[in-house]
């Protein structure tokens, strides 16, 4: 089909500095409203912005880990419009001159892996935070105004909500990893606007762009894309043109309503800030930011399957976090087989993570603790079930594995002669199986097991279990 | 003896000797103050009790034999957009009427550190637009040469407070000659010192990339007393410059001898010279240089002529930026009458902001506009460049440049109100100055018709000392 769906976003992502990005306030979500501010981030009259260096340095951080250019010279611009949560009528950015322009994120769909490209990055000021009563009045909140922001603009590469979903995931991972946000949705430290439209590429027709706020999570995100993808279609395809609005996504109703139309481009009568006299970025200062970084997904993930012989799937999944990736190599040392290790915490480890809904930061068992289990079942100490049941157990009572096993008397019976003996005692009294075996029906074994792991409360070493009853029944 | 006669480093000498206490120099002042206010209108807000406690003060330190500061005992006055804690700062609007900040500007922290006794705060025109200060919400303030006439503006409170003896000394700002010019017509010295020189911390803003603290006194002296006590590098002013210069020093000169003087032909063509009478006592004055020894020269500043052109553009957008804090919802004036967001923002800038400071907010909007931008602001950012390197070239070889610090005399109250175009065209030797971040000083060349008449000394960026000198050098020979 020739009609493309294009979509770009627009990222903003609030820097974990430890101070505002032009006072000395703390920065830090959740404290009591409007204690965390001074005269400059209350826009009082006189006050007034000195740049925090860290907060550069973090965008920085940004500009590097996606191959951006990056700036000569920091030249801060006064973006100028009236609102409540707004101090000084105007906010702190850039216009003409972003801190990071170009550079690139790659994405891996199905079809294979794709360049998702940059317009820009470029650094500003957050701003404070309304809060509306029942009684409809609105209460400010300045604790938020001037915490740092980097906001990253890409261009319409993605062509699907599942594009973008991949993009934001791969995005939000790499900022997490440089350490420079928390990266939270849900406390606004990770805000995405979405623009997005349709175009047919025979016929030379297009909708106009379309931006959507108001996105909570990724979810959502993609819940609005697929609405508005659809609208847009129907839009084209009925010859309907649109204006240029902005929309905002409704979670309950599940459709997206206008905000406005946008007859006209915004105008915010950009100026220079001339309280903050021109910074130079000297070619050392960015050097030592970039030894700084730590390694990134894709060098880490290549690394993985290069070092620990892991397929490109397994390699991908245990480095989407720095954590997990950490905890894998971590946990590696002692377990001393990736193949191993790897299904272990992709399987169970990561499932029940997943069922509790529950980030890889929040994992309640030590890598001590993994690597021993692991290692009671690779030294059959422990057959795999039971080391499934004692995983369980340790995610339940943070207790470890050597514990479980011994307060449970899990330990593996691997003595031939106690299992030869209740292999014959097993034999004894199922004669009929042994007459289904030498007629031919497989399936008796399996019965005679399941006896025999009955009989021992699922402690016997499986692999001689097997080894005994070929043998035994073959005598019969 | 009258004690509001003397100079403010005289009372020090004094009060260092044990002649005077900080008490008598301070009642001399509110003696003074009680007696002219009526008539000058120099002071929107004063604080006696305020000014008693840091004499009180001085004194106990003196009797104690500790140390004083380099203002011990000195009344000083500070123009009402200078803030100061707990002291009404009202940028003589409406809007800040009732305004009392929570902290006080790096220049006020200083005179305290210093020992200055501060009397209260100046009138001015509002947020300091204005070269008359006739735009103030609190009245005009009257020229103490001449009560029928305007002190010039927009720092006419401080000006008029130093030439009426209310006061020894005074802080002014200068965004494209409210210093220098209230100088020239109340005949004091007022200056005007490099960009990044002074802090502007805690300075409400008209044109921030053009603005700078000044200072009064009635000699070169004094202004440099009040000067050193206020500059420096200040961590919460990232404009406030860390270079070298601060050593402001007025040692090791006794005459004009060698000086290297220029003088831009540019202003022998304008078509608004002004007074000739005015444009006589200049030229009489750069005789009395080359008599005493200084060599004059002229220079070409091309760029000058398109300086009006860029001051207005680049002050105004700069302008409309700084003002729209002053929106109702956090401080300052609120209106009664809103139902919507907008009429609150709408009404309460309306009914508090003046005729000029509207009209300026305007015009920056305009200039700042999309469409409007490039052949605007923009422009007037390239041909500020233009002017800042046509100083730079001048300065090469010379050491100051001499002009007129206004074309004209103080003109009579209400003349001028209607005629704002006329009022610009009267900052073309001011401008220039504060485009290219330099320093200047204005310094009294005698009367004409009986009014005061100022002398501009411009200097190259951290020149300060410079300028400093050669007005002390003007002042012993015409003494």
């Amino acid at each position: 089909m020739a009609i493309k769906t294009l979509i770009g976003l627009e990222i903003h992502v609030e820097l974990s500095t430890d101070k505002k990005m032009f006072c000395n306030c703390r920065n830090q979500y959740g404290a009591d409203v409007n204690t965390l501010v001074c005269p400059v981030c209350l826009g009082l009259p006189g006050a007034l912005p000195v740049i925090d260096r860290q907060a550069v340095e973090y965008a920085l951080r940004a500009g590097l880990a996606f191959d951006c250019r990056i700036a000569d010279v920091i030249r801060m611009d006064r973006k100028n419009y009236f609102y409540p949560d707004l101090t000084k009528g105007y906010q702190i950015s850039q216009s003409d001159h972003p801190l990071c322009s170009g550079g690139y994120l790659e994405i891996e769909p199905e079809a294979g892996p794709k360049r998702i490209t940059l317009d820009r990055i470029h650094i500003e000021e957050d701003t404070g935070k309304q809060l509306h009563t029942e009684d409809g009045t609105s209460l400010l909140d300045f604790n938020r105004s001037g915490v740092p922001l980097v906001e990253i603009v890409t261009n319409p590469d993605m062509n699907s909500s599942e594009e973008a979903k991949l993009f934001l995931e791969k995005l939000r991972n790499t900022l997490k990893y440089i350490g420079i946000s928390d990266v939270r949705m849900e406390e606004g430290s990770l805000r995405c606007d979405v623009n997005i439209n349709v175009v047919d590429e025979e016929k030379g027709t297009k909708t106009s762009v379309t931006e959507v706020k108001n996105l909570n999570s990724f979810r959502s995100a993609v819940k609005a894309m697929d609405y508005e993808e659809a609208r847009h279609m129907k839009l084209l395809n009925d010859g309907e043109s649109n204006v240029k609005e902005t929309r905002r996504w409704d979670e309950v109703a599940g459709e997206t309503i206008i905000m406005r139309r946008k007859y006209t481009a915004d105008d915010y009568r950009f100026a220079n800030e001339a309280d903050i006299t021109p910074i130079p970025v000297d070619g050392e200062w960015i050097e030592d930011i970039r030894r700084s970084l730590p390694e990134l997904p894709h060098a880490k993930k290549m690394r993985f399957m290069e070092e620990h012989g892991l397929s490109e799937y397994d390699a991908g999944v245990l480095t989407q976090s720095q954590e997990l990736a950490h905890f894998f190599e971590e946990t590696l040392a002692h377990v001393k087989d990736a193949k191993l290790l790897g299904n272990w915490m992709m399987g169970d480890v990561l499932r029940r993570l997943k069922d509790e809904d529950k980030d890889f930061d929040e994992m309640p068992i030590s890598s001590k603790d993994l690597a021993e289990l692991i290692n009671l079942v690779k030294e059959d100490k422990i057959n795999n079930n039971t080391g499934k049941k004692v995983l369980r157990e340790m995610f339940e009572t943070g207790k470890a594995p050597e514990d479980i096993v011994k307060e449970k008397g899990l330990i593996q019976i691997s003595d031939e002669g106690e299992l030869e003996k209740i292999v014959m005692e097993t034999l004894d009294v199922n004669p009929q199986s042994i007459e289904d075996f030498k007629n031919g029906k497989d399936r008796a074994i399996g019965f005679l097991v399941g006896q025999i792991m009955k009989a021992t409360k699922g402690k016997a070493n499986p692999q001689l279990v097997n080894k005994l009853l070929m043998e035994k029944i073959k005598e019969r | 003896m009258d004690i509001t006669s003397l100079k403010g480093w005289e009372m020090k000498e004094r009060l260092l000797g044990k002649e005077i206490s900080s008490r008598e120099i301070l009642s001399a002042h509110l003696d003074m103050i009680d007696r002219k206010e009526k008539d000058l209108n120099a002071f929107i807000t004063l604080d006696r009790e305020g000014a008693i406690e840091a004499a009180r003060k001085v004194d106990a330190k003196l009797q104690r034999g500790e140390d004083l500061g380099a203002l011990a005992g000195i009344p000083v006055a500070l123009k009402d957009n200078i803030l100061t804690k707990n002291l009404r700062t009202t940028c003589g609007s409406r809007m800040l009427e009732n305004f009392n900040p929570p902290y006080d500007a790096t220049v006020v922290r200083k005179i305290r550190e210093a020992d200055g006794v501060i009397l209260g705060k100046t009138n001015m025109d509002e947020f300091a637009m204005g070269g008359s200060t006739e735009t103030s919400y609190f009245g005009n303030t009257r020229n103490p040469r001449d009560l029928s006439r305007v002190p010039g503006g927009s720092s006419g409170g401080s000006a008029a407070a130093v030439a009426g003896h209310e006061t020894p000394l005074a802080l002014g700002s200068d965004t494209g000659g409210s210093v220098r010019q209230p100088a020239s017509f109340c005949g004091i010295v007022g200056m005007k010192p490099t960009y990044g020189l002074v802090s502007r911390y805690g300075v409400v803003p008209m044109s921030n990339s053009l603005d700078q603290i000044g200072v009064f006194g009635r000699d070169v002296k004094d202004a440099h007393m009040m000067l050193t006590s206020v500059s420096g590098y200040d961590p919460l002013d990232a404009t406030s410059s860390k270079k070298a210069g601060r050593d402001i020093s007025l040692a090791g000169v006794d005459s004009l001898k060698g000086l290297r003087v220029a003088l831009p032909e540019e202003y022998r063509n304008l078509r608004i010279t002004g007074d000739e009478k005015i444009q006589e006592r200049f030229r009489e004055t750069v005789k009395v240089f080359e008599d005493a020894g200084a060599i004059i020269d002229y220079v070409s500043l091309p760029s000058l002529e398109y300086s009006l052109e860029t001051y207005y553009i680049i002050m105004s957008s700069e302008v409309s930026t700084n003002l729209s804090r002053f929106d109702g919802v956090r401080f300052g004036y609120r209106t009664e009458n809103y139902e919507t967001l907008d009429e609150l923002y709408t009404n309460s800038r309306t009914e508090a902001f003046g005729e000029e400071t509207k009209r300026r907010i305007m015009l920056g909007t305009y200039s700042l506009s999309a469409g409007y931008q490039t052949e605007n602001y923009k422009k007037a950012l390239r041909v500020r460049t233009l002017i800042k390197q046509d100083y730079e070239r001048a300065f090469r070889d010379h050491d100051v440049i001499l002009s007129l610090t206004a074309p004209m005399l103080p003109f009579e109250l209400d003349s001028m109100v209607n005629s704002p175009v006329d009022m610009y065209k009267a900052d073309l030797y001011t401008v220039p100055v504060n485009l290219a971040g330099l320093c200047a000083i204005s310094v009294p060349m005698g009367d004409v018709e009986g009014l005061p008449v100022g002398l501009q000394i411009t200097g190259p960026r951290f020149g300060d000392s410079t300028i400093l000198k050669a007005g002390l050098g003007y002042e012993r020979v015409v003494r």
